[in-house]
């Protein structure tokens, strides 16, 4: 069981941020680098998959990050980041070496243990994969558990895909039906073009006993989500990871609520049915 | 093994065509392979053609100049390459090349054209019919133009 910081909101530990050294860095794409990080000292954190830590650069600022590790087997935290912000520019930039802040594990996980004896299909959108990338490492490692494996990933270009390498990896698995789609390709490019949705319509499982796993920008959610729905996978049976700006990360700040719901607190990970009316109302 | 009009009647495509409607579109009909690589067609050239993907894949592909081709498009098994047949100036808007080995089913666009002119009941059908797929290919790449992977994620 993940263990997380979320049910002790408001103690000291759930505020302090933990000293994590940077033990590997790794640009992915023009504007997006992957840390491996070890603890300082002390135990490391173990988070689950789909929750988040707060990554703090000292002296600029904190941000959350989803977890991106194989915690099947390996312990360090690994972060896929996006350089958009101040604090995200520090943490693309931090090198070898460098001490950063942790907090965390906070939020809740995907539903790995309710999927099991099920199929399970993942789509991914651009830098969506890296919160998935736990969770995939579950299912590719208790295999059996599970019926059909369907994963979908897409971008804007093939150089915009993250851990392409890794992903193709798995392509050779006989037992993972994955599929890979680009806005935007070139010549050299031997994969589909065209959006993500185009990718359900075809797609091995079976509706009636499958669960979907989504992440990317709310808009591609949206899409991915109803094109699943229109393939008869309940709204129920759909689950999304959720961002918005968060500071406590322990549900203390509202920072980010939307409607009734903290998404550090409640989710990040909800079923389409909880935030399908949330998310068509344009002042959320 | 499948004769090809009933190959052609479980194309979404062709589905609610009359038995005589069918049986015109499969004597235009013919069934070819493309190699991995090999061109299908070449932005201008004369439509003549179009076709049903029985397997492999197609991708779409517009020159830019000093630069690679830029990859806009591919289509799929079960789908149809080419609407240009049926819509003036009925010229390939695209270079159309194999991803990799293509069966598929190709249809004589300027026959059924001609035989769409003379009989309107299957011309309209038709037209209906294919601008599903015009209508299906803009809105994918209206949705595109929305770059839906270029916002905010983790």
């Amino acid at each position: 069981m993940a263990q997380t910081l979320t049910e002790t909101a408001g103690s000291l530990e759930a505020m302090t941020p933990v000293p994590y050294a940077v033990t590997a860095t790794r640009q992915d794409t023009y504007d997006t680098w992957t840390l491996e990080l070890e603890p300082v000292n002390g135990a490391p954190i173990v988070p689950g998959p789909g929750q988040f830590n707060m990554l703090y650069a000292f002296g600029v600022g904190e941000v959350p990050i989803s977890n991106a590790g194989n915690f099947e087997t390996d312990e360090r935290l690994v972060h896929t980041i996006r350089a958009v912000g101040a604090v995200t520019k520090a943490l693309c930039a931090a090198e070898v070496g460098t001490v950063i802040g942790v907090r965390g594990p906070f939020g809740n996980t995907w539903p790995i243990e309710d999927a099991k004896g099920k199929d399970v299909v993942i789509v991914a959108g651009g830098i969506g994969l890296p919160p998935l990338r736990p969770a995939i490492y579950h299912v590719l490692k208790n295999r059996k558990d599970y019926g059909r494996f369907v994963l979908l990933y897409g971008a804007r270009t093939p150089s915009d895909m993250v851990f392409l390498d890794e992903v193709k990896s798995w392509q050779s698995n006989y037992d993972v039906d994955l599929d890979l789609i680009v806005d935007a390709g070139d010549t050299d490019w031997k994969g589909k073009v065209g959006l993500v949705t185009k990718l359900i319509p075809p797609a091995n499982f079976d509706a009636d006993v499958a669960k979907g796993f989504i992440v990317g920008p709310e808009i591609m959610m949206k899409f991915v989500a109803q094109e699943l729905m229109n393939r008869d996978l309940p709204a129920e049976s759909i689950y999304v990871s959720m961002e918005r700006t968060m500071r406590c990360g322990v549900g203390l700040c509202g920072h980010c609520q939307v409607g009734p719901t903290l998404i550090c607190r409640d989710g990040a990970v909800y079923t389409w049915a909880e935030v399908e009316k949330l998310l068509a109302v344009k002042e959320l | 093994m499948k004769t090809l009009d009933a190959v052609i009647a479980e194309s979404p495509v062709f589905a609610g065509l009359t038995q005589e409607q069918l049986e015109f579109i499969a004597g235009c009909a013919q069934n070819v392979h493309f190699d991995e690589g090999q061109q299908i067609a070449k932005r201008g050239d004369p439509a003549d053609v179009f076709y049903l993907l029985r397997m492999g894949e197609v991708a779409l592909d517009i020159d830019v100049p000093n630069k690679k081709p830029v990859r806009v498009d591919t289509v799929e098994p079960g789908q149809v390459l080419g609407w240009a047949w049926l819509i003036p100036p009925y010229q390939w808007n695209y270079d159309v090349t194999a991803t990799e080995l293509v069966r598929a089913v190709s249809f004589d666009g300027a026959c059924i054209r001609e035989k769409c002119a003379s009989d309107n009941e299957l011309g309209y059908a038709l037209l209906t019919r294919f601008s599903q797929v015009i209508v299906g290919r803009l809105q994918a790449t209206r949705l595109r133009l929305l770059d839906i992977y270029g916002t905010d994620s983790h």
